[in-house]
């Protein structure tokens, strides 16, 4: 467990954002991508907001560098985009110079063409376009990215919730140690689909004005959608290219909170024990811990549990805020967006902070950073991801040394 | 992919929900199952033994299915409490899925609950043994079609390597509705005309026949009593150029676990009787396994996404009592029985590779 993992390169498209430099200025300017629905086609249009990727599926098709094609799901578009960022960003150009490969997280797939084929479908079992439901599974978007880097060495897809993206990192950081690869790219990709909103919609928990985390009076959360990567490299690539690391991934953890099918559990115990193993792997005291990119929903029971865990395993609990005030929950790409945030916290020094806050909750003693907060030296950022089925998940990402 | 696993890791218990009467370890295929049709359904236990009558209910089948296998696996291996618990499923929750799908279309996005869409997440088969046997450790769901059990195996296997996890409860779970069967039938995998699926092989023709099943298996660094097997390594590749290529991965990774084609006592393939997807098992079995004995299991257990897995439950419970059932079809009877690997393909896309040992 000696050798160090780093990251070399990262890739995001969000509400905030077609590309990094884009997120990072959006970030700069606390602007959020939470708005109005412009591009699903749901009911919900007008009362229930969510945080889109402004382009239509022709232009991410576009932004991917395919031409007149519509066999991909817009979950796969919004995961090639990103990926081939992130690979561009760690400055490969042969892809295979290494051993290398692809791990994605993705929620529901191709959800997004499987809606319009099962509306025909159920009407005649032998309507509905094939082309439209071949993509359904998770496993679809991951092999069409693959394919487009060129990767056919490991590649296989993660589905834990909406710790999927963070877990991707374990399983990419555990197979480069193993000696089985030299480098992986994980993340995930999840579109906002009818199916996702509409079933977050029967929880009762969408926040009808856009999701207010770590706040009293927050009432749930906002869906987003986009897709992110983090290139890993083993110590030995870094060393041998004479790479400069953007980040290390110096631990990480996950724990099931065994508790209940959706729900956290009120002492947090799953994130207390996912924090508390990334922290032992890293070799860190709490104390250690600059910055904490939580969770941090806004639905109720989350933050409540997310907060409880926290003050359990910090004195005093260190700067944190919850940057899906910005891009909403992206669920499968949750983990890997935040990561990416995270990363961008370190390069530039930089908090960015939890918006749409205005009150303390009454259970907890903490409070968000609510200003960007500049000239931080961030050594060490815990980045949480928890997902349904109990399933937590904690990174630390650290300053390279 | 160079490094062997270095540790052995023992299959120390087995539960195995399939179409065949496999949940009770104590049979061994001694009288198959055989339907005349296309698909062929799992068998479903009586599941108020494994859960909870209030929850029996309202979970949906590939849940108690899943929990069911496990549970009988846990049990197999006198093991009370596993320290990770990692799975595949080639769909998931479809059946939840379609439910909530379908009231969402037909009711125009109103008066819908939360109870199908809850259950249609992926990882809700790993979860729900997690929340019974409360299991607080690492749990993880591998989603990729082919690749999805084996994802898992590799998993498994590295974190009893690393030193994580000493045991491990690894398992799939899929499920095939009337929906499903449809769409797929669309596509072009089964069978046009229903046939016995015993004699499946014996009529090889466009399209194979569908199939379901929770398979589990508890991995440990210990061996004991309960040992069937030692599960030795796992490979998987995507989208091979050629059979040559396959080959050469083959050669590869028996190498790399310290033996040669001519050390395998049973080559297992995931034929599934479909003869566009037959050549490539020919070429390999002919080309590196001329003298191995060989045979196909599907006829058993349906084509599904994690069918290998009911393969590894095939070869695990051949390795522990030494003896290959009758329905198995092989091509001439090995001496002995050291090492088995199975070679399976989902649609020619995912390939993999997986070898057992005896302990």
């Amino acid at each position: 467990m000696s050798k160090r993992i780093y990251i070399t390169g990262i890739g995001i498209i969000s509400s905030i954002g077609n590309n990094v430099p884009e997120v990072f200025t959006s970030l700069k300017a606390s602007r959020s991508g939470i708005g109005e629905i412009t591009l699903l086609n749901t009911l919900h249009k007008g009362s229930l907001p969510i945080a889109e990727v402004k382009l239509s599926n022709a232009g991410l098709l576009d932004l991917a560098g395919h031409r007149g094609s519509d066999q991909f799901t817009r979950t796969t578009l919004l995961g090639m985009i990103a990926a081939k960022e992130a690979l561009k960003s760690a400055g490969i150009e042969d892809v295979n110079a290494y051993r290398t490969g692809f791990l994605s997280a993705t929620t529901v797939g191709g959800m997004d063409r499987t809606e319009v084929f099962y509306k025909d479908f159920l009407e005649n079992p032998e309507s509905g376009r094939l082309k439209d439901v071949v993509n359904h599974d998770c496993g679809e978007s991951t092999e069409h990215i693959a394919s487009e880097l060129g990767i056919r060495l490991l590649v296989s897809t993660i589905s834990t919730a909406c710790s999927s993206s963070a877990n991707t990192m374990m399983f990419g950081a555990d197979l480069i140690r193993s000696g089985k690869v030299d480098r992986m790219i994980c993340g995930g990709t999840d579109s906002v689909t009818m199916f996702t909103l509409n079933g977050f919609n029967t929880l009762m928990i969408l926040d009808k004005r856009g999701c207010h985390p770590f706040d009293e009076h927050r009432a749930g959360l906002t869906l987003g959608e986009g897709a992110a990567y983090v290139v890993l490299e083993s110590e030995d690539v870094v060393k041998s290219e004479g790479k400069q690391p953007f980040a290390e991934l110096s631990g990480y953890g996950n724990a099931n909170d065994a508790y209940h099918q959706t729900a956290s559990s009120p002492e947090g115990k799953g994130a207390f024990m996912a924090m508390s193993k990334a922290l032992k792997m890293s070799n860190l005291n709490s104390s250690s811990i600059d910055y904490i990119n939580v969770h941090g929903t806004g639905t109720e029971n989350n933050d409540l549990s997310e907060g409880i865990a926290l003050e359990r395993i910090f004195d005093p609990v260190p700067l944190f805020s919850s940057t899906k005030s910005y891009t909403g929950h992206t669920l499968g790409a949750a983990g890997a967006v935040e990561a990416v945030i995270s990363v961008l916290s370190i390069q530039h020094g930089i908090i960015f902070p939890n918006l749409l806050w205005s009150t303390p909750m009454k259970e907890l003693k903490i409070k968000p950073v609510t200003e960007v907060l500049t000239g931080q030296d961030i050594r060490h950022v815990l980045s949480n991801s928890f997902g349904f089925g109990g399933n937590n998940s904690s990174l630390i990402i650290s300053k390279p040394v | 992919m160079a490094s062997a696993v270095n540790k052995r890791i023992y299959i120390n218990g087995v539960g195995c929900l399939s179409p065949q009467l496999t949940l009770d370890n104590r049979l061994f295929l001694e009288e198959p199952v055989s339907t005349e049709s296309n698909r062929l359904k799992a068998i479903d236990a009586n599941y108020k033994e494994f859960v909870p009558p209030e929850m029996v209910r309202r979970m949906g089948r590939i849940i108690k299915m899943g929990v069911a296998a496990a549970k009988t696996c846990l049990a197999d291996a006198g093991c009370q409490m596993p320290d990770a618990i990692i799975t595949g499923t080639g769909l998931g929750c479809i059946e939840d899925t379609e439910k909530f799908l379908g009231n969402m279309i037909k009711n125009n996005e109103e008066f819908l609950t939360p109870t199908a869409f809850i259950q249609s997440t992926h990882n809700t088969v790993s979860a729900q043994i997690a929340l019974l046997v409360q299991c607080h450790g690492y749990n993880f769901t591998y989603v990729h079609r082919g690749f999805s059990f084996e994802s898992a195996i590799l998993d498994s296997l590295l974190q009893i390597e690393n030193g994580r996890a000493s045991t491990v409860l690894l398992g799939t779970a899929d499920e095939l509705t009337a929906n499903s069967l449809q769409i797929q039938k669309r596509l072009g995998f089964w069978r046009r005309n229903p046939i016995d699926n015993l004699k499946l092989f014996d009529h090889p023709d466009k399209g194979t026949i569908a199939g379901e099943g929770a398979v589990f298996f508890l991995l440990d660094e210990k061996k004991n009593s309960t040992t069937y097997t030692v599960l030795q390594d796992v490979e998987m590749l995507f989208m091979p150029h050629s059979a040559d290529e396959i080959r050469s991965q083959i050669n590869g990774f028996l190498n790399r676990n310290g033996i040669s084609e001519s050390d395998i006592s049973l080559l297992l393939v995931g034929q599934n009787g479909d003869t566009r997807h037959q050549k490539v098992y020919d070429e390999v079995a002919e080309g590196s396994f001329p003298n191995v004995p060989a045979c196909g299991f599907k006829h058993l257990c349906g084509e599904y996404m994690t069918a290998s897995s009911f393969g590894v439950w095939l070869a695990a419970k051949i390795m522990k009592e030494q003896r290959i059932p009758e329905i198995l079809q092989v091509s001439k009877k090995p001496s002995e029985l050291k090492h088995i690997l199975l070679y399976n393909h989902y649609q020619g896309i995912n390939h993999s590779l997986i070898l057992l040992s005896q302990p």
